[in-house]
């Protein structure tokens, strides 16, 4: 199983070395090491949020209120920055995570306590979370000329040929990677995901691994929510609207289960590299904008055919072995 | 036989829709409590504006909820059977669209309603080919077919609008049909009544319960399960094109963005109305409640000069506390 899953993502891999091939034979300007550079730095905050919602979604769970999350914190950090300019951006920073958090967190609660149904609880704190910041705000705008220049050049600094804002993203795959192969929390998302009861009777509390899914996860998005407002150095009401959606279909094209228990850290960051690598290739080879949607929701659908297919196979062959071993039996009692 | 009956005569069997917790059974039912909700919302805005009770005003705030709650009918079914579809705003658009381009070529009004509404029942098509053909799980296939709908009006239309529909295409969307009563809330009306005839009293609505609550079990008896979800994935697409026509007609324009999050808007009420995200419970008249009690919150706080994104946190906190109240309560009282 571990080689299926190892084929798929290799595959997506292969889709998006294509998918550059193809149009770097047209431009050549595309594809080069600084475009992929960029590329990668224009994908940072998918790639981050889908990491977090890929831990989330493995417990069979599904966070609707990420984007709204990140921008709700967002608006704090910069409304904190145009109050307080003195603050220091990493004092800043952990603010945002802290904040993003305790949203996460609330969400969780009431999956873990309360076991309600997380696709209905995360869909009334997206709004709950989104109508906040118009309280918050009162519906005014934070400009780039509110914000302390240190706030709008901390993700643009170059460190090491990359800026920051690439680094951070490096930092949570990294993490990432150690948190869901080396932890016992990681393995608790796999199996919470991958059979509930099995997991309670391995002795995994099954709403406290959620909690911390639904929690990390919020945490990740109060750190977008400060990388998205500096990097475009302005926070409104309606930041970010709309992109939880391109975080779940990151994820799905990466091959990670919506039914939970199954996916990739490497997954994951393909898949939101493959969104990000339409986007910037769709104005190279110089198609409409417009057309960037519907590609992605036909990438989407054939990666979810695809996925049910590879698990389908997955089931065949447990038939079939159940089949080849029957007639080992029956050709022993024949020998005997 | 009169001289040997049997000790208690045997009543025939009956399988009630959602099976209450007691804490609910105490409150008599759901749709009890929305009633209660609405009537208390109504109260408080009559008496928090002036303005309220006004017949025309009432009329006016229908708007609010007359478009999704056509699409919650069917939505309703999808989710009782244990299906969602994340896609009807995006249908809406499609829907919308494609009735602008045939305007351009010069089709009249009821060729326009034909392909608004057909346009809705294809997509529902093909979501449920996705999903009762393919075999996709029901939420990424129409997170996809979302962007794909949307993407496809987007690609037609750019940022552009189309605009210029007959006047009597006008009619569904701002037309009366009897004192202060629109014509989307009386087709709304029509509508909820043939939903809960389908749902409540058809074999076919039994179906959708036994669906709901365990596929396997229903199609080892004999449901065919791809069938009748693939027939609610096509009314559902039917009712986002039916609404596409009405909000198209009522906006007299359309843009690619025209029922943009409309989707969760629609689960909301649905939810709220009482039905069971998982699956297996719910009534029509809870979800209408729900339809109602958001439309009157909508056009209240509208009243009171509450912004529309505000109106949103109060949606969601009803959304939330409506779901969490019962099971708090039943938690205390342990």
């Amino acid at each position: 199983m571990s080689a299926l899953l190892k084929r798929r993502e290799f595959l997506l891999f292969l889709a998006i070395l294509l998918l550059i091939l193809l149009v770097r034979a047209r431009f050549p300007s595309f594809g080069s090491p600084a475009n992929l550079a960029a590329i990668f730095n224009d994908s940072a905050i998918l790639i981050i949020l889908a990491l977090g919602q890929m831990a989330v979604i493995l417990t069979r769970c599904v966070d609707l209120s990420v984007a709204a999350n990140l921008a709700l914190t967002g608006m704090a950090t910069a409304m904190l920055n145009a109050a307080l300019p003195g603050i220091p951006v990493g004092l800043l920073l952990l603010f945002a995570a802290g904040m993003g958090m305790a949203l996460g967190a609330f969400n969780g609660i009431l999956v873990w306590k309360l076991a309600l149904p997380s696709i209905v609880v995360t869909l009334g704190t997206m709004t709950i979370y989104r109508g906040s910041i118009f309280l918050l705000s009162g519906g005014a705008w934070v400009n780039a000329h509110q914000m302390s220049p240190a706030f709008k050049a901390f993700p643009r600094e170059v460190v090491l040929g990359l800026p920051v804002l690439s680094w951070i993203a490096i930092a949570v795959i990294a993490v990432f990677v150690l948190l869901i192969g080396r932890t016992g929390l990681g393995r608790a998302f796999h199996a919470v995901g991958g059979d509930e009861h099995a997991a309670v009777y391995t002795g995994i509390s099954v709403g406290r691994t959620r909690f911390w899914a639904f929690t990390i996860n919020g945490g990740l998005a109060g750190v977008c929510g400060y990388l998205w407002v500096s990097r475009y150095a302005v926070a409104y009401t309606e930041v970010a609207q709309g992109f939880e959606l391109d975080v779940i279909a990151a994820c799905v094209i990466g091959g990670i289960s919506i039914a939970g228990g199954m996916g990739t850290v490497a997954g994951a960051l393909l898949g939101a590299f493959f969104l990000g690598a339409i986007k910037n290739a769709l104005p190279v080879a110089g198609i409409s904008p417009f057309w960037q949607m519907a590609i992605s929701g036909a990438a989407i659908l054939l990666a979810v055919a695809f996925n049910a297919r590879a698990e389908r196979r997955k089931g065949r062959i447990i038939l079939k072995s159940a089949q080849s071993a029957a007639p080992v039996i029956r050709s022993s009692g024949a020998a005997s | 036989m009169t001289m040997a009956p049997p000790p208690r005569p045997i009543p025939p069997r009956h399988i009630p829709d959602r099976l209450n917790g007691s804490f609910l059974r105490r409150l008599k039912s759901w749709e009890t409590l929305l009633l209660a909700v609405a009537a208390a919302i109504f109260t408080f805005n009559a008496l928090a504006s002036p303005y309220f009770l006004d017949p025309w005003n009432l009329s006016d705030a229908t708007f609010n909820f007359t478009e999704k709650a056509m699409i919650a009918l069917a939505m309703a079914l999808l989710i009782i059977a244990g299906e969602i579809d994340l896609s009807v705003g995006a249908i809406i658009a499609l829907a919308s669209v494609a009735m602008g381009a045939a305007r351009q070529m010069g089709v009249e009004t009821t060729g326009l309603v034909l392909i608004g509404a057909g346009v809705g029942l294809a997509c529902g098509a093909f979501n449920g080919f996705l999903v009762a053909g393919l075999g996709l799980p029901s939420i990424v296939a129409t997170i996809g077919t979302m962007s794909l709908f949307r993407g496809i009006a987007y690609i037609i239309l750019g940022d552009g609008a189309y605009g210029g529909y007959p006047a009597s295409f006008a009619w569904f969307g701002q037309g009366y049909v009897w004192g202060a009563i629109t014509f989307e809330l009386a087709l709304l009306a029509v509508l909820a009544v043939v939903y809960g005839v389908l749902l409540h009293g058809t074999n076919f609505g039994r179906r959708i319960y036994a669906i709901g609550n365990n596929a396997t079990a229903a199609a080892f008896s004999g449901v065919r399960v791809r069938r009748i979800r693939m027939t609610l994935f096509m009314l559902t697409g039917l009712m986002a094109g039916i609404a596409s026509v009405c909000l198209t007609s009522r906006l007299g324009s359309t843009r690619p963005s025209i029922g943009m999050g409309m989707e969760l808007e629609v689960i909301t009420m649905v939810v709220l109305g009482g039905v069971a995200i998982t699956g297996g419970s719910g009534t029509i008249l809870g979800v209408m409640l729900a339809a109602l009690i958001m439309g009157l919150i909508t056009f209240g706080l509208g009243l009171l000069n509450v912004p529309g994104v505000v109106m949103s946190i109060f949606v969601g906190i009803l959304l939330i506390s409506v779901i969490a109240l019962p099971k708090l309560l039943e938690k205390m009282r342990r």
